[in-house]
Parts: C-alpha cells; sequence; structure tokens
C-alpha cells in the first residue's frame, strides 16, 4: 500500500474522551487524530485501560467523544464534540462492521440468522440473505455449526459468526476490537488474513485492537495507545 | 425473520409457563366475574320466573323477598277483578330443610295455583304438576331426578318434572308444589303456639294465607297505575316487576354484590399489575440484547415490533387459556357462574389494553438504552 488514495474512510480529528468529573475524572483519549485509508488494516496497542475500546467505540459512533471531529468515509459525523446525525444505526448497518471482544451474538437466532439478520435489516430478502449468510459461514470454516445456537458454539465459532456477521454487508469500516483473542494462533492468522482479503477486495479501513505480536506482521501500519495518547509506531511488514 | 417469535421459540418453556400462570390469574379474573354475574341472575331468577307486572304484599312491606309479607288467600280474586289485571295467581315461598339419599337438602319451596301465573317458566325434563297433591318440579341443582321421592312436612312428594337454574337469591334450589300442599306445608311446618291459633282461625290469620299475589296487566296497561289502585285498598302494598327487581338487586344481594364487586375490581388491578410487570421484566432481561441489535443497526421499528409482539402474544395466549379453563370448568361451581359473550369481550380488551400499555414502559426503556451497554462482557 504504497500509495494512498487522498481520502482517507476513517479520519479521526484531536478527538478527546474523559469519564468522570474532578477526583474521579479518567481522561480515556487525549487529542487523538488518525487516518485509515481504503485497502488499509491497522493495528491498535497498547496496555490494558489505554483507551483502546474507547477509541474504537468512538469510530463506531457508539460512544460520545468529549470533543474532537471525525469523518467517516467522506462524510463528516462528528463536529467539535457534537454528532451531525440523530442516531447512527443506519450508518453502521451500511458502512460499519464491527467484531466485538466479546462476541455479542444474539442469543435467541441460530449462527445462520444471526448473520441473515443484519442483512436482512439492510433490505435483503429472507432467501437472499440466508444464501449469503450460509457462504460467509462457509467462507469462515463455521459452516457445518450453521443451525447451532450461539450459546452451543466454542469461543473460536462463536467469534468466527460474529466475523461472518461484521462482514455480511460488506461495510467500509471493520472495526474489530481483539478479534483474536479468543482463537488458536493457526485460526488467527487466517482471521487475519480474511480481513486483509477483505481490505483489498471491499476496498475497506480495518481497525483491529491486538495483543497478538505473532500477527504484526500482517498489518500495514501500528498504531500505540499510552494513556490515551495516540503514537505510530510504525510501518508493518507490507 | 420475526424476532419476537424467535425468542419465544428459544426460551419457549418458560413463556408457555408464564402464560398458564398468567392464564390461571385471569380464569380466576373470569370466575369472578362469572361469579358476580350469577349472584346477580340467580337473585332475579325467582322474580322473573312467574312473568308478571305487579306484586301485591303485605302492607307497608317490601315483600315477599326482601321482607315477610303475609296476606289473605282471597286477594287474588279480587286483584283478578281488577281492570287492566288479565291474570293473577297467588304464591307462597318457603325455606325447607328436607333430607335426600342421607345428605340435607336445603329447598325453596314455591307454592302455585296450577291454572294461574306463578309457576315453573320452563320444564327441562319430564312434565309440569298434573295432580293437586304431592307432585312436584324442582330444580336440577337440587339434585333431584325424575321419579325421586321426598319428604316435605307430613307427606311425600315425587318429582315429575325439572327445571334449569332456578335458585333464589341464596343459591337454595327450587321447587314448586301445589298452592294448597304448600299451605299445609306451612301449617304443618309452623310452631306449636302459632299452630293451635291457626287452627282455630284466631288471631287475625287463617290457613289460607300467602305470600304475595302476582298479576299480569294488558300489554298497554300502566303498572305503576295499577300498583297505585291496589295501594288504596291500604291493607296492601303493591310494587311493580321493574321495582322488585331493583330491591332484589339494590339491597338484598346488594351487600354480597358489593363485596364479589370490590373484590373483582381488585383482582383486575392485580392482574394488570401483574401483566406490567411481566411485560417489563421480559423487556428489561433482554435489554443486552436490543442493545446490541442496536449496535449492528436495527432501527427502533424492529425493537418496538419485537416487545409490543411478545406482550400481546402473552395476554392472548394467556387470556385463551383463562377463558377455554373457565368455561370448561364453570358448571361445577357450586353456585351459578354466567359468563355473557360481552363480559368475556370486556376482560379481553382490558387485557389487550394492558398489555399495549405495559409494552409502552418497556419499549420506553428500549429506546433508552445505550448500544453502548452491548459491549459490557
Ligand atoms: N464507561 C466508563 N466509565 C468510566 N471509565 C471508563 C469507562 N470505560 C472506560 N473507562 C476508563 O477509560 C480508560 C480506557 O479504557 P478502555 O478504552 O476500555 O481501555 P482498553 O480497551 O485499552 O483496555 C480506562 O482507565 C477505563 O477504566
Ligand atoms: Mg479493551
Amino acid at each position: 500500500m504504497a500509495d494512498t488514495p487522498e481520502r482517507p474512510l476513517v479520519l479521526v480529528d484531536r478527538i478527546s474522551k474523559h469519564f468522570g468529573e474532578g477526583e474521579t475524572r479518567v481522561d480515556a483519549l487525549r487529542e487523538v487524530s488518525l487516518a485509515v485509508y481504503p485497502g488499509q488494516v491497522v493495528a491498535l496497542l497498547g496496555p490494558s485501560g489505554s483507551g483502546k475500546t474507547t477509541l474504537l467505540n468512538v469510530i463506531g459512533c457508539i460512544l460520545d467523544p468529549s470533543s474532537g471531529s471525525m469523518e467517516l468515509d467522506g462524510e463528516k459525523v462528528l463536529e467539535d464534540g457534537h454528532w451531525l446525525r440523530p442516531n447512527h444505526r443506519q450508518l453502521r448497518l451500511d458502512k460499519i462492521g464491527f467484531i466485538f471482544q466479546f462476541h455479542n451474538l444474539i442469543p435467541f437466532l441460530d449462527a445462520t440468522d444471526n448473520v441473515a439478520l443484519v442483512l436482512q435489516l439492510a433490505g435483503a430478502d429472507a432467501m437472499a440473505a440466508r444464501t449469503r449468510a450460509l457462504e460467509l459461514l462457509d467462507y469462515l470454516e463455521v459452516g457445518h455449526r450453521r443451525n447451532a445456537m450461539p450459546a452451543k458454539l466454542s469461543g473460536g465459532e462463536a467469534q468466527r459468526v460474529a466475523i461472518a456477521r461484521a462482514l455480511a454487508n460488506k461495510p467500509r469500516i471493520i472495526l474489530a476490537d481483539e478479534p483474536t483473542a479468543a482463537l488458536d494462533s493457526k485460526r488467527a492468522g487466517i482471521v487475519m488474513d480474511l480481513l486483509r482479503k477483505v481490505a483489498v477486495e471491499q476496498n475497506a479501513a480495518i481497525i483491529a485492537v491486538t495483543h497478538d505480536e505473532k500477527i504484526f506482521d500482517r498489518f500495514d501500519r501500528i498504531f500505540s495507545l499510552r494513556d490515551g495518547r495516540l503514537e505510530l509506531e510504525g510501518a508493518g511488514a507490507n | 425473520m420475526n424476532l419476537a417469535y424467535r425468542d419465544i421459540r428459544h426460551g419457549l418453556g418458560r413463556f408457555l409457563l408464564t402464560c398458564a400462570g398468567l392464564g390461571l390469574l385471569l380464569g380466576v379474573v373470569l370466575a369472578m366475574i362469572g361469579i358476580y354475574r350469577g349472584l346477580v341472575v340467580d337473585a332475579l331468577t325467582i322474580a322473573r320466573a312467574p312473568a308478571v307486572d305487579l306484586w301485591v304484599v303485605e302492607a307497608n312491606t317490601r315483600g315477599p323477598f326482601a321482607e315477610a309479607s303475609r296476606i289473605p288467600g282471597d286477594i287474588r280474586e279480587a286483584v283478578a277483578r281488577i281492570a287492566d289485571v288479565t291474570a293473577a295467581g297467588s304464591i307462597t315461598y318457603q325455606t325447607v330443610e328436607t333430607e335426600h339419599g342421607g345428605d340435607k337438602l336445603r329447598l325453596y319451596v314455591i307454592g302455585y295455583e296450577l291454572t294461574r301465573p306463578g309457576g315453573p317458566p320452563q320444564i327441562a325434563e319430564g312434565r309440569q304438576i298434573a295432580r293437586n297433591h304431592y307432585e312436584m318440579v324442582a330444580d336440577k341443582s337440587s339434585g333431584l331426578t325424575l321419579g325421586d321421592r321426598i319428604r316435605l312436612g307430613r307427606h311425600v312428594f315425587t318429582v315429575v318434572g325439572l327445571t334449569r337454574d332456578q335458585v333464589n337469591s341464596g343459591g337454595d334450589p327450587a321447587v314448586y308444589i301445589t298452592l294448597p300442599d304448600a299451605q299445609k306445608l306451612q301449617f304443618d311446618l309452623a310452631p306449636p303456639a302459632a299452630r293451635v291459633q291457626l287452627a282455630r282461625g284466631t288471631g287475625g290469620s287463617s290457613r289460607d294465607t300467602v305470600n304475595a299475589v302476582v298479576a299480569r296487566l294488558h300489554a298497554n296497561a300502566s303498572p305503576d297505575a295499577v300498583a297505585e289502585t291496589v295501594h288504596r285498598w291500604k291493607h296492601l302494598s303493591a310494587i311493580t316487576q321493574e321495582a322488585q327487581e331493583l330491591i332484589l338487586t339494590r339491597s338484598l344481594v346488594d351487600r354480597a354484590r358489593r363485596q364479589i364487586g370490590l373484590f373483582t375490581s381488585l383482582l383486575l388491578v392485580v392482574s394488570a399489575v401483574i401483566i406490567a410487570l411481566i411485560v417489563y421484566t421480559m423487556t428489561m432481561e433482554k435489554l443486552k440484547q436490543i442493545a446490541t441489535l442496536k449496535l449492528i443497526g436495527a432501527p427502533d421499528r424492529t425493537i418496538i415490533g419485537m416487545i409490543v409482539q411478545q406482550a400481546l402474544a402473552l395476554g392472548f395466549i394467556g387470556f385463551t387459556i383463562g377463558a377455554t379453563l373457565i368455561f370448561n370448568i364453570k358448571d361445577y361451581f357450586p353456585r351459578r357462574v354466567v359468563l355473557e359473550p360481552d363480559n368475556v369481550m370486556v376482560l379481553g380488551l382490558i387485557v389487550f389494553a394492558v398489555c399495549l400499555l405495559s409494552s409502552g414502559l418497556g419499549v420506553r426503556a428500549a429506546l433508552r438504552v445505550d448500544p453502548a451497554t452491548a459491549l459490557g462482557g
């Protein structure tokens, strides 16, 4: 990814976030700025409590930042700490794929329907949604668990179903909070290869929090958060 | 993909158990409504049975049900002669305790003149009384059957016909016998001193005493006007059918009616609170999933739809269980349970409204939930 296109998919501009006030005040993010371009896979490192999850949640429009501005896929969504849309569900549905630290599958839907649901919410009819959901599950090598309820899935299987769900609507921005924490290193490698493939094929931006040094070589850039401050560690092997 | 249905199916056993519990509660509410209606209907049954327009009773009484009334039997002829009166009949009412099959049996004995108003309204089985003595038409609720022989006073009566649902306001089954038999029975069962007086024909009483004379009027006659005419005879009161029914519901069973009415209202309130709690809890338990739904981009209408549909399903299934239950067991109650379709429908609508309202509470909570709450472990 030598030549980066002009327009970043994610543009974070001096975002700060603090929790609480006075003595209990925690500055989780301090003037963080970041730009991620289409096709890039970016890693977010940092010790526990350094603000990685907070940053992902702000980018995913789940958490209100205290100040700063943000653009997603060319749309200004945050201006001086104020959201410009009343809610971000349509935006998340169309543009953002989330892979959470905990899989967050809907417990009363089986693996296929967990994936098909987001396709249907985006307007696909039931048949098409199901077909695509099954394709995705196969792609993530959990096709054999298509009819299993989330409670019956192992951690790794559940995480792969969750990844299938995150990828279902071909989002251009994929946010992953320790996506490989629940996987062995072989599967972690497969998942990272997959995300990389998605980044290339869908021209998407991927931001992934990770501790896993074994997969550092699969990132284009590595950022490191310390005490709410972001610094560029360097470019990955690619 | 219907999320409400999927969630219910996922926890089907628990959902059905909740529905069954609610069903039992709503069954009790329906039973109470039925008991309430039954009480009012029972109270009016005996007064409606002769299908008359006017009750002539002892002066200054509100007889013969709310107060004791004794008038001479020959009043009937005088009443029959009044213009506008098409038919009149003497009636006696007395409660008699007897035995049948080794069990004590309380009967509400009605004596009437065979060819005049006052007899059983409808024979369900068997026939009307045909002979002047010792035949009886009994209500089925007494447990008596055709051909049964039963002792009243000094004589044994044969059951020749059966009625349905004829009980007095206390729930005692009615039996009909002829007026002469009833007067003899009254005499036989009177305390000895009174009996001596009656036998002598002294003390202003005679053996030809009845409790009321009932009269039917011409279709276009005014019951109030005829009542006024009777009243002018001084020693008699006349009560229109309308007034008689009012006396029965307002004074005779008024306390019982209000008691049950109040209890029914309380039960309704309790049911409403319980439905609201169940629906609210059902939603609260799903808050994390609702947050996840928001997180993956589900619009509010998907979330509202899920909550409202589940609340309505709960109400509908619960109500159906309750109604089915009560319709199947209502005839086993010792007293009448009257369930009119309109009562059932009103309760159904109340349940529907309560479910809708309480799902509103759930919806409020669900719409407020921050999608970020889905992220906690
Ligand atoms: N909802 C919250 N309320 C208060 N403090 C919070 C909240 N979420 C995170 N924090 C604090 O913000 C800091 C950053 O947290 P987080 O972004 O979860 O770190 P990481 O994901 O890097 O482990 C921590 O000190 C944490 O305690
Ligand atoms: Mg974290």
